[in-house]
């Protein structure tokens, strides 16, 4: 292999530069690139520092392992370019095609220098082609993490934003439910409600599922164990807004509700929840 | 001995729990409480738990079974001011309480005892008992 890898250093640091405005001209010719999106001196930056380091990498050896330590500076700059081009919006793809553009005017060189020798013109190829799939593939792994990132932070954000407890009345509190519920919401969700039935000493809490998508045992157990916990602490529970296809799926499910009040809309759960305290709504004039 | 003290209010007892709780002084309350309602005749009882801020599935279930003592002597058990935690902590643990009444605090606790005893009062008169 360390032939391979000298043949390849060779030609790299012969034609340097050339290489250098070729790939740029091959990348900004490229439909895959984004105009605008990254800037020209950029661009240049970014593939003469990667260019050199390339070199460096594999006059040190010539091993063409991208994972050694041998390749740390090449990776990480991979790693910022590839996180940074993730965060501007570019596809995997556009990302890769970094350094996949390397390829056409690199492998042009190799065929000028080494055509009298076949042999190592073929080893030389394949010493590019493996090292620069190698870290075509790492970009895009890079920039898959850097997504996940992004969705795991969005996911955490969603939670906090998804679970507001709201005062409807003086001692009632609505907790409007949106998207799937499962362990780690509810745990969210019926924290915050309780310390919010301590804060307000409210005596009804509505829990309103018009926002939940899909109701099935496990989220029914998730709903009585908030509804258990709040009555523990001495407030009462009523889930409202249970649409017609949640209650025959209960029913189907063999999902026992016990004695919880169940209404189908909020508004209904708020006339009982008024009730309960002792007030009523009444109309003082016609309506418009 | 460290005891949790069993105030009488009127016709009530009021239990507050004001120390970490521990089997033997559970175990202790469960007797005085027992034998305080047998010899004042309280059809009420009211245990504050506001400041307990932690419960084992031994408290819990002692909690639970205080309640089902006072029923059997004819006296209303309300448990008032649980913590959050310390609720979450029971569900999870699979300690509903069923059939012990809970408020939110001492005042709520003490409307619902109030409310008991007049509900009370009433199917005696309608029952033409004489009290």
């Amino acid at each position: 292999m360390s032939d391979n890898g000298k043949g390849l250093s060779e030609v790299l640091s012969k034609h340097e530069a050339d290489l250098q405005a070729d790939w740029i001209k091959e990348q900004t010719a490229g439909s895959a690139r984004r105009t605008g999106a990254i800037k020209e001196v950029e661009l240049r930056d970014q593939c003469k520092e990667f260019l050199g380091l390339v070199i460096e990498a594999l006059q040190g050896g010539g091993d063409l392992d991208v994972r050694g330590p041998r390749w740390n500076p090449v990776r990480d700059l991979l790693a910022n370019l590839s996180r940074s081009r993730g965060l501007q919006g570019f596809t995997p793809s556009e990302t890769a095609s970094f350094v996949f553009s390397l390829k056409k005017p690199l492998f042009a060189r190799i065929r000028r220098d080494l055509s009298k020798d076949g042999e190592a013109m073929a080893e030389a190829t394949l010493a590019a082609t493996v090292l620069l799939d190698g870290l075509g593939l790492y970009t895009t792994e890079v920039h898959q993490k850097a997504r996940e990132e992004i969705i795991a932070r969005q996911q955490q954000e969603m939670l906090e934003l998804s679970t507001p407890v709201v005062t409807l009345w003086e001692g009632i509190l609505a907790l409007p439910m949106i998207g799937t519920l499962d362990s780690a919401r509810t745990q969210v969700v019926m924290e915050s409600l309780l310390q919010k039935i301590v804060d307000t000493a409210s005596s009804i809490a509505i829990i309103d599922i018009t926002g939940v998508p899909t109701v099935d045992t496990l989220t029914a157990q998730h709903l009585l164990k908030t509804v258990t916990a709040a009555r523990l602490m001495g407030a009462e529970c009523i889930i409202s807004g249970i649409r017609p296809q949640i209650a025959q799926t209960i029913v189907h499910l063999g999902v026992d509700l016990g004695d919880v009040t169940t209404k189908a809309s909020l508004a209904d759960a708020l006339a009982v929840a008024l009730e309960r305290t002792g007030r009523a709504v009444r109309r003082v004039r016609a309506g418009s | 001995m460290e005891r949790i003290p069993i105030l009488r209010m009127g016709g009530f007892l009021l239990v507050t729990i004001q120390v970490d709780m521990h089997d033997r002084l559970v175990t202790t309350l469960q007797d005085e409480l027992t034998t305080m309602i047998a010899q004042t005749g309280a059809h009420g009882v009211l245990i504050d738990i506001s400041s307990l801020d932690m419960v084992d599935s031994f408290i819990g279930r002692m909690i639970g079974d205080i309640a089902g003592m006072s029923r059997v002597l004819d006296a209303e058990t309300v448990v008032v001011g649980m913590r959050p935690a310390v609720a979450i902590t029971l569900v999870e643990l699979g300690l509903s309480l069923a059939g012990v009444r809970t408020a939110l605090d001492v005042e709520k606790g003490m409307g619902l005892l109030r409310a008991a005893t007049r509900r009370r009062l009433a199917e005696a008169d309608d029952g033409g008992v004489e009290r």
